[in-house]
């Protein structure tokens, strides 16, 4: 069986994969084929664990030799013990589980850190396509029409940022991507509501107190 | 990526050829017989008694690479034996009971692998069981064989890889009781496992295969010709074995593979007979496969593996689950498939959490299947995607090759 490439990461787990330091332990949700978990491995010396529901995605990473297990995120991380890893990452799948606020809450208490990547729906070709065709646009993330979707959430960032606030997690970094490119400066980053087409969030919960825990490094 | 379309089967078969001369058949294969523990060195059981001397009946497969790293041990079910692959002869009419995955190009690649099987203790095709003589009476053990457990059959495995010369297996591998095998061969022996592959299997027999175990036992134990297990002089207790395979045989397939093979079809008739004669198609099938079990195994043992998958149980043994994995080091692949009702996916699951409450290297996949508990038999070619690139991963990593 042909091998699968990994020379290029999608820009979203490229950004992702900038944030988590070498020897980190991390965990996956929706990992697919594996690609992040592979280029991790591999370039960073992470030792990574993955969760993916489709069963042929499975022997993908299998191939890779990833330690990938088949299961539904939707029902809890139950199988990992609390802080048992230093980040878990959920890519481009918030939208897609039945109770985000519960996996994000998982993400917490198994990992250190959580990193989600989420497309938002506040773009604003999103906006405008909705101003002036009156219809949900189909655009980046959003192809699908509204009855093939298997989306069952859609948000802005601003809407990403107030459950954080709301649920006592704490936003420590915030990375924008826009057209397939990590962005550092510019109206997306000035702007990532209305100018970022995704959104990637390192997360970590919030001490009791409520007092905002120091923002780590790049 | 390779396409999700099963390969064309019949791709390396060459019609002309007799089955054992196919490119990717094992060939012609021929038992063999280590004898160990001999008296006083007996071999300890868990049931308190000592067992000595032991035969174990195995076969081997393809050829141990001068670093003694390419080593397979596959652990067989209830009704298996060390025959996995190939013809015992030109005029075989059967390969071995898992030759889709054994052989030349094989998922359990023979050109490249060296794989082992042999015939558990307590088993009835050539290793040490009930049907054995005892040196001590000179007669057949029959029920004065100790219980053997499935931690018994691995410790004398285990002597038969010193025997072979092989320090650690590249993997252990097996089906239902067979991975219930392989489990302990990762949890006792974890220095001498370098990966696993359980399927279809479980961390502790539940009440309800138990309770199938139990009405197989009765079938036997109630059969007149049974005889308190002393029949080998006499017409054996055919029709309680055959029972009890019938009912086994029922564990094994699914609701949909049974509507899918029998459904309602009668057998040779256009009506019902109003008689209790083989009306249906399923009938015929089940008394079929009972007859042809009492042609090749003993009622005694199946009493006797049977009861090794009773006392099956890693969290009693150990405390608890993920303490009976703390001290795994294998990378581990675990398969089970999702209409098999006997060992239900949420039982390999259980293995999965107590491996990542460890920290292990797992993978767990789920292959859809109508097969029911007989898919591990069945799903060549999904099977086969998985483990061939499992174990070439394993391989390379051992033998430090650099991989791609």
């Amino acid at each position: 069986m042909a091998r699968p490439t990994r020379d290029r990461l999608r820009p979203d787990l490229a950004e992702i994969a900038a944030l988590i330091e070498p020897g980190a332990r991390v965990l996956d949700l929706g990992c697919g084929e594996g690609a992040l978990m592979d280029y991790l491995e591999r370039t960073r010396g992470v030792t990574s664990r993955g969760i993916e529901i489709k069963p042929e995605r499975i022997v993908d990473c299998v191939a890779r030799g990833l330690a990938c297990c088949q299961g539904d995120i939707d029902e809890g991380l139950q199988d990992y013990g609390e802080g048992s890893f230093d980040y878990v990452v959920l890519s481009q799948t918030l939208h897609l589980v039945s109770r985000p606020g519960l996996v994000v809450q998982e993400m917490l208490r198994v990992g250190r850190r959580g990193i989600v990547s989420i497309p938002n729906f506040g773009y604003w070709r999103i906006r405008l396509g909705l101003l002036l065709t009156g219809r949900v646009p189909r655009a980046g993330c959003f192809r699908d029409a509204w009855y093939t979707t298997p989306t069952g959430h859609v948000m802005t960032l601003r809407d990403f940022r107030g459950f954080c606030a709301e649920n006592g997690i704490a936003i420590d970094q915030e990375r924008v991507v826009t057209s397939g490119r990590a962005l550092s400066r510019g109206l997306a980053c000035a702007f990532p509501n209305v100018f970022a087409q995704l959104g990637v969030y390192v997360l970590s919960r919030r001490p009791a107190s409520g007092a905002q825990p120091p923002h780590t490094g790049a | 990526m390779a396409g999700d379309e099963p390969q064309p089967d019949g791709a390396l078969q060459r019609p002309e050829l007799s089955p054992w001369q196919q490119p990717d058949s094992a060939g012609i294969v021929e038992a063999k017989f280590f004898t160990f523990a001999h008296p006083p060195e007996a071999m300890p059981l868990d049931c308190g008694a000592t067992l000595g001397p032991i035969t174990l009946a195995y076969e081997t497969y393809g050829r141990l690479d001068e670093r003694r790293q390419n080593a397979v041990l596959i652990c067989h079910a209830l009704s298996g034996d060390a025959h996995v692959a190939g013809y015992h002869s030109p005029e075989d009419r059967k390969p071995g009971w898992w030759d889709a995955m054994v052989g030349p190009g094989k998922a359990f690649d023979t050109d490249r692998y060296f794989v082992v099987c042999s015939n558990c203790i307590g088993g009835c095709k050539g290793s040490t069981g009930p049907t054995s003589i005892d040196p001590a009476t000179g007669k057949r053990y029959g029920r004065s064989f100790p219980v053997v457990t499935t931690a018994d059959m691995v410790r004398a495995q285990r002597r038969l890889l010193d025997h072979l010369g092989i320090e650690r297996v590249l993997s252990v591998t097996g089906g239902s009781l067979g991975g219930m095998q392989v489990l302990e061969w990762a949890i006792d022996y974890p220095d001498r496992v370098v990966s696993a592959i359980p399927l279809a299997t479980t961390a502790r027999l539940t009440a309800q295969g138990i309770a199938f175990n139990v009405v197989g036992r009765q079938a036997i134990l109630n059969d007149p010709n049974y005889r308190n297990g002393d029949y080998y002089d006499a017409e054996p207790p055919n029709q309680g074995l055959a029972v009890a395979r019938m009912l086994g045989h029922i564990t094994y397939l699914s609701d949909a593979s049974m509507h899918e093979k029998f459904g309602r079809e009668l057998r040779n008739r256009e009506d019902y007979s109003y008689e209790f004669d083989v009306d249906f198609q399923v009938e015929s099938y089940l008394q079929y496969q009972g007859r042809a079990f009492t042609e090749r195994f003993d009622a005694n043992s199946y009493l006797y593996m049977t009861r090794a998958m009773d006392y099956f149980d890693l969290a009693s043994r150990h405390g608890s689950l993920a303490a009976a994995f703390s001290g795994v080091t294998a990378r581990v692949l675990i398969i089970a498939f999702t209409s098999d009702w006997l060992y239900p996916p949420y039982q390999a699951k259980e293995i999965v959490k107590a491996l990542q409450a460890n920290g292990a290297h797992c993978a767990y996949y789920e292959i859809p299947s109508d097969y029911g508990h007989d898919a591990f038999l069945l799903e060549k070619e999904r099977l086969t995607r998985a483990i061939a690139d499992f174990l070439d991963l394993t391989y390379r990593r051992v033998a430090g090759e650099e991989i791609p």
